[in-house]
C-alpha cells in the first residue's frame, strides 16, 4: 500500500481545526454534562419530591436514545417551535445531555457509598444538610465516582463523532468530506484514527493514574 | 452536682413500625451529673439517646434541654445539637479530612468561631489526650482507640453541655478500650453532664452517678451504681448482671 503523504501534509491543517472543534464541543459538553450529573444526583439523593420524577424520566429518554437523534431533535426538530440554535451549540447541549444521565448515575453511587453513620455524625455535631453534603458526603462520593467520571468522559469524547450528522466540521465529517472529494480513502481514515488517538490516549492515561491513585491510596496519602 | 435540670424526658414512646421500643420514658438528669444506662441488647438503650439529640424523633412524649424541646424542626434542632454532643460506637471521623480538619470544620462553619480560637481549643485537648503529633494524619491511619479519642474531641471543641456516648468502646479491642475510658473518666471529673451507654460493668460502676436499667424499652431500675451492683432491686437486673459473671466451669485434667 501506497500513502500519499503530500496529500496528507496538504490536509494537516484541515484536521488540526477538526481537532479543535472536537475537543471543544467535547470540553464544554462535559462540562455542562457534570453541571447536570451534580444536580440530578444531589436531587435524587435526597429524594425531593416531584423534581426527583422529572428526572428520572430525563435519565431514561437522555440513556434510552441515540445522540444522533438527540441531536437531530436540536438541530431540526426546535426550530420549529421558533428555538433556532447554532449546530455548535446543539452538538455542546446534545452532548450535555446525554452525558449528564450518565454523570448523574455515576456522582449518585457514589453518594449512596457514603455510609448513613457518616451523615448522622456531622447531624449530631449541628451541621446543616447544606453543609454536610458539601463538606463529608461530596467529597467521599467523588472518590468513589471518579473510575465512573472518568469512562464516562472518554465514552463522551468519542461519542463527538456524530456531530458530523448536523454538518459540523469536526474529524468525522473532515474525513468524509476528504474521502468524498479525492478518495484518498487510506490517508484520510488513517488521520482520522491518529487524530482520535491523539485527543484520547492521554486522557485514558491520566484517567486509569487517577484511578489507581484513588483504588491503591484513598484519603490520607 | 447542681440542682439545675439539663435534660428532662417525660413519657418518651417510640415505635418502629409495630414495635415499641420506648414505651413511656420518664427520666430527670442534672448538671453534672452522669448517667449511665444499661440493659440487655435491644432494650432501647441506643434509640433514647438518639431520641435526646434528635436523631430519632419520638412517638410520643417530650424532650427538654435546657427549657428548650428537642424537635426535629431543621433549624432549630441544628441550634440544639450544638449544645449536646454525641459519639458513636463506630467513631464517624470523616475519612476526606484530617484530624484537626475533623475537630475544627463544626466549630469554625457552624459555631462560627474563630479558626485560630478553635485550634488552640484543640491542641489543647489534643496534647491531653497525647494525640497532637497527629493532628495532620488522616482518620484512616489512626487506631480504633485513636480515633474514638478524636471523636470525644470533636465533639468537645462545640463546647457541649451534655455529651452522649453510645457504646463509644464496643468496637474496641480490650487494649484500646481503657485509653478510651480514661478520658471520659476525666471529662466526668471535671464536671460535663454525661449520659453513656456502655457495656463496660466496672466503668459503669466507677463513672456513674446514676444506673439507669432499661428493659423492654421501660426504667425497671434506677439507683446508685453501688447499690445496683451489689443489690439490684429486680428479678430482671439481677439475671443481667448475672450473664456478666463467669463462674470457673473446666478444669485441667491431663
Amino acid at each position: 500500500m501506497e500513502l500519499n503523504f503530500d496529500f496528507m501534509v496538504k490536509y494537516l491543517p484541515w484536521y488540526i481545526d477538526a481537532a479543535i472543534l472536537t475537543v471543544k464541543i467535547a470540553f464544554f459538553g462535559i462540562l455542562l454534562s457534570l453541571v447536570v450529573g451534580v444536580i440530578c444526583s444531589v436531587v435524587q439523593y435526597y429524594r425531593v419530591p416531584i423534581i426527583r420524577r422529572i428526572i428520572s424520566v430525563y435519565i431514561e429518554i437522555s440513556r434510552n436514545t441515540p445522540l444522533l437523534v438527540q441531536l437531530f431533535f436540536l438541530y431540526f426538530g426546535l426550530p420549529k417551535i421558533g428555538i433556532v440554535w447554532s449546530a455548535e451549540f446543539c452538538a455542546i447541549v446534545g452532548i450535555a445531555f446525554l452525558g449528564g444521565s450518565y454523570m448523574s448515575e455515576s456522582i449518585r453511587s457514589g453518594l449512596e457509598s457514603v455510609e448513613k453513620s457518616q451523615i448522622e455524625s456531622a447531624a449530631s455535631l449541628g451541621m446543616s444538610n447544606a453543609l454536610t453534603m458539601k463538606e463529608v458526603i461530596f467529597p467521599q462520593a467523588l472518590a468513589v465516582s471518579v473510575p465512573g467520571i472518568c469512562a464516562n468522559v472518554i465514552f463522551l469524547i468519542k461519542e463527538t463523532s456524530v456531530v458530523s450528522g448536523i454538518a459540523l466540521a469536526d474529524l468525522m465529517y473532515v474525513t468524509k468530506d476528504l474521502i468524498g472529494l479525492y478518495y484518498e480513502t487510506d490517508e484520510a481514515l488513517l488521520m482520522l484514527v491518529v487524530f482520535y488517538l491523539i485527543i484520547l490516549l492521554p486522557i485514558s492515561i491520566i484517567a486509569s493514574i487517577i484511578e489507581r491513585r484513588l483504588r491503591y491510596a484513598g484519603f490520607g496519602n | 452536682m447542681e440542682e439545675r435540670i439539663q435534660l428532662q424526658v417525660s413519657g418518651l414512646v417510640k415505635r418502629f413500625g409495630t414495635e415499641t421500643v420506648l414505651d413511656g420514658i420518664d427520666l430527670c438528669i442534672r448538671k453534672g451529673e452522669v448517667v449511665v444506662v444499661l440493659g440487655p441488647s435491644g432494650c432501647g438503650k441506643s434509640t433514647l439517646l438518639r431520641c435526646m439529640n434528635g436523631l430519632e424523633s419520638p412517638s410520643a412524649g417530650t424532650i427538654f434541654l435546657d427549657g428548650e424541646e428537642v424537635t426535629s424542626d431543621g433549624k432549630k434542632i441544628t441550634q440544639l445539637r450544638q449544645k449536646i454532643g454525641m459519639v458513636f460506637q463506630s467513631y464517624d471521623l470523616f475519612p476526606n479530612k484530617n484530624i484537626m480538619d475533623n475537630i475544627t470544620l463544626a466549630p469554625v462553619k457552624v459555631q462560627k468561631r474563630l479558626k485560630s480560637e478553635v485550634e488552640q481549643d484543640a491542641e489543647r485537648l489534643l496534647k491531653r489526650v497525647g494525640l497532637w503529633e497527629k493532628r495532620k494524619a488522616y482518620p484512616r491511619e489512626l487506631s480504633g482507640g485513636q480515633k474514638q479519642r478524636v471523636a470525644i474531641i470533636r465533639a468537645l471543641c462545640m463546647n457541649p453541655e451534655v455529651m452522649l456516648f453510645d457504646e463509644v468502646t464496643a468496637a474496641l479491642d480490650p487494649e484500646m478500650v481503657r485509653e478510651v475510658l480514661d478520658v471520659m473518666l476525666e471529662l466526668a471529673d471535671q464536671g460535663m453532664t454525661m449520659v453513656i451507654v456502655t457495656h463496660e460493668m466496672q466503668f459503669a460502676r466507677a463513672i456513674a452517678d446514676r444506673i439507669i436499667f432499661l428493659d423492654n424499652g421501660n426504667i425497671v431500675e434506677d439507683s446508685k451504681p453501688d447499690e445496683f451492683f451489689t443489690n439490684p432491686k429486680t428479678q430482671r437486673a439481677r439475671e443481667f448482671l448475672q450473664t456478666f459473671a463467669y463462674k470457673k466451669r473446666r478444669t485441667h485434667t491431663d
